[in-house]
């Protein structure tokens, strides 16, 4: 019942100092706005790059050297992996004899050979290009689309497929297909016809505002034989991607990916082969999204605190410029849980509304956050009761010592206090 | 006796070099129903009389029985309760809360002793009809008189029927017609409804006009007159 009573006497109080009030509440709307804006960002971000993740397909499992000694694929802290040697990488024989064997299991299996960052050029017009030498598969497993001519295919010359992005640049007014290109990396000179052109969509992230150098937009693709004649480093492979027919069990698929490595790597001391299921990488992804969304969160949370103290200030002058009515209130038979809750009552309402705001300022930024993202989304429900709930929480905290400093006040000091 | 206090002594600053002793072993019996009031200088103990009449503070020594309980002994929430219910105060500021309205002014007794909304607001509007402030009763303290405001005040005072009703220099700050509007207002409490009216003034007329006068003199009382 007093608390209602309280309640009201607190609105009034803020409407008599409308200015005062939004000052104090500032600290703790920018608070809740922050925090909300992050977590409604940070679930927009790890939708997003999930979403292209999964595009790439959940029955990929990526098939890699992996240094032995406990080292994690992601490796953080504690220096970079050793680099694999000749000697260490997987050799074409390898592969071939894996993909014999369990070729029941396996849709596709995409072989990648790096070769480096190049210029693509058309006559006088060039432009930077990363050439990857490939096999036919790596369209199925990457999600490739070609928007005309066809992807390399076994067997192929020196045929090259370039983003669409790059026949733009390159050959603004004609037909791309069948053009010659020339290629240079470091000292060598090739010439590539272009077979196709492709819209490379999957890991793309926009946001990151990368223009030309957009991860997939100045890809090269050229046969893995070609790249094998222009890389330096020889003929094995650090990793390749398998993708698994519909309905085989990837857990076990895994499991017989080690088991036929395993073997070819028994006395090789520096590294053994890892399978990593899309799904792993997946879940890994989402729950180093979701970490980084909350340490955000928790920092943003601070400015909450510093919120709060701003809170506590105000009602410590509130306490003293009130002195009198407080002494009043006693005398009138106010006892000191009343007084103290009038108090508290008052920080809690100013830290409410305040985060009310906080959450309109916080719901609006995370959408045209997320909406900056392309995935527009609104925070989950729960993110805002909890920054609610939290804002009030810091009310409580900061109101308390104030409010309590009026409750211990002597009546008698009070009412003569001027 | 409404209010028997026997040997009451008040220290402040005890056990230091500062000590001052205000109040030097007061016998003071109030029957129920008295219109009293208390004269005396500044610095006689006047005030500290009054808080500890008020329950606001406790005597360093001697006995106070309010009702016939001792307020020595009773705890701050024991004393609030007593402030709340059985005594009424008047200041000579008024001491109005500023951003309530008359009404909420009479009201606030009755919410910290717990009275429903609707009944509180009901008796809050019949206690300012009986000091004429009945259509005034939605203005804020800084747009009403001084009288209007002790009116106010007074109303509150009333607002949980106490046994006694404190009167700390009521005319204080008032033009003498005012006041007189003021103490007529008590003398109507004292006669029509029976009250214990305590009144605490240096204005000898005034005291006159009350059944019995007590003098204060150097924390001592230095006289009595009926």
């Amino acid at each position: 019942m007093l608390l209602w009573e309280n309640i009201q006497l607190a609105l009034e109080g803020l409407r008599a100092n409308k200015m005062r009030s939004l000052l104090t509440m500032l600290g703790i709307i920018i608070g809740t706005g922050a925090v909300i804006a992050i977590v409604t960002v940070g679930g927009a971000l790890t939708q997003v790059i999930t979403a292209q993740m999964r595009s790439i397909g959940a029955n990929n499992v990526q098939v890699t050297l992996h240094p032995r000694g406990g080292l994690d694929f992601t490796v953080g802290f504690g220096g970079a992996p050793p680099a694999p040697l000749q000697r260490d990488l997987m050799t074409g024989e390898m592969v071939n004899r894996f993909y014999t064997a369990h070729h029941h299991s396996i849709a596709a299996l995409a072989l990648t050979r790096p070769v480096g960052s190049g210029w693509a050029a058309n006559g006088e017009d060039a432009s930077i290009a990363s050439i990857i030498g490939v096999n036919s598969d790596f369209k199925r497993v990457n999600s490739v689309e070609i928007v005309s001519g066809r992807f390399i295919g076994e067997g192929d010359g020196l045929y090259a497929v370039i983003s669409h992005h790059l026949a733009q640049e390159l050959f603004p007014q004609s037909d791309p297909l069948g053009q010659k290109i020339r290629i240079d990396i470091g000292e060598n000179t090739d010439f590539f016809a272009i077979i196709g052109v492709y819209e490379h969509t999957a890991m793309s992230l926009p946001f990151l505002g990368m223009g030309n150098n957009a991860a997939g937009h100045n890809d090269l693709y050229i046969p893995i034989s070609a790249a094998g004649m222009m890389a330096e480093d020889g003929q094995g492979f650090q990793s390749f991607v398998v993708m698994a027919e519909d309905g085989v069990d990837i857990d076990g698929f895994v499991a017989q990916i080690i088991d036929f490595f395993s073997p070819l790597y028994a006395h090789n001391p520096r590294f053994t082969v890892a399978a990593l299921p899309m799904a792993t990488i997946l879940g890994v992804t989402e729950t180093m999204m979701a970490a980084i969304s909350i340490a955000v969160a928790v920092i943003a949370g601070i400015s909450l605190m510093v919120g709060g103290v701003g809170v506590m200030n105000i009602m410590l002058v509130s306490v003293t410029e009130r002195t009198r009515e407080i002494g009043t209130r006693k005398a009138l038979g106010a006892t000191n849980a009343a007084i103290r809750l009038q108090f508290v009552a008052e920080a809690v309402i100013i830290c409410a509304i305040g985060g009310a705001f906080g959450v309109i300022l916080g719901i609006v930024l995370g959408y045209a956050g997320s909406l900056f993202l392309e995935n527009p989304v609104l925070p989950p429900l729960s993110i805002i009761f909890i920054a609610l709930g939290f804002a009030m929480a810091i009310g409580l905290f900061f109101g308390y010592y104030p409010a309590n400093k009026a409750a211990k006040l002597d009546p008698i000091e009070a009412l003569r206090h001027e | 006796m409404i209010i028997k206090m026997t040997n009451i002594i008040k220290k402040f600053f005890e056990g230091t070099d500062n000590q001052l002793c205000i109040l030097k072993g007061i016998n003071l019996s109030i029957g129920a129903g008295e219109f009293v009031s208390i004269i005396g200088q500044s610095g006689s103990g006047k005030s500290t009389l009054m808080n500890i009449l008020g329950a606001l503070d406790r005597p360093t020594d001697g006995e106070y029985l309010l009702n016939s309980k001792n307020i020595a002994d009773m705890s701050d929430a024991q004393l609030s309760d007593i402030r709340n219910r059985q005594i009424g105060f008047v200041f000579q500021t008024f001491n109005l809360i500023p951003r309530s309205t008359a009404l909420g002014n009479v009201e606030l007794p009755m919410l910290y002793a717990g009275t429903k909304a609707a009944n509180r607001k009901n008796h809050a509007k019949h206690l300012l009809e009986m000091v004429d402030m009945a259509d005034r009763a939605n203005h804020r303290p800084n747009q009403l008189s001084g009288g209007e405001k002790q009116r106010v005040a007074i109303a509150r005072a009333m607002a949980n029927n106490p046994d006694i009703l404190l009167a700390d220099e009521p005319t204080g700050a008032l033009d003498s017609a005012t006041g007189r509007m003021i103490v007529d207002i008590f003398h109507k409490l004292h006669k029509q409804q029976g009250k214990t009216i305590v009144l605490i003034t240096h204005n000898k007329e005034l005291a006159a006009e009350t059944q019995r006068i007590i003098t204060l003199h150097d924390g001592e009382i230095a006289g009595e007159t009926t």
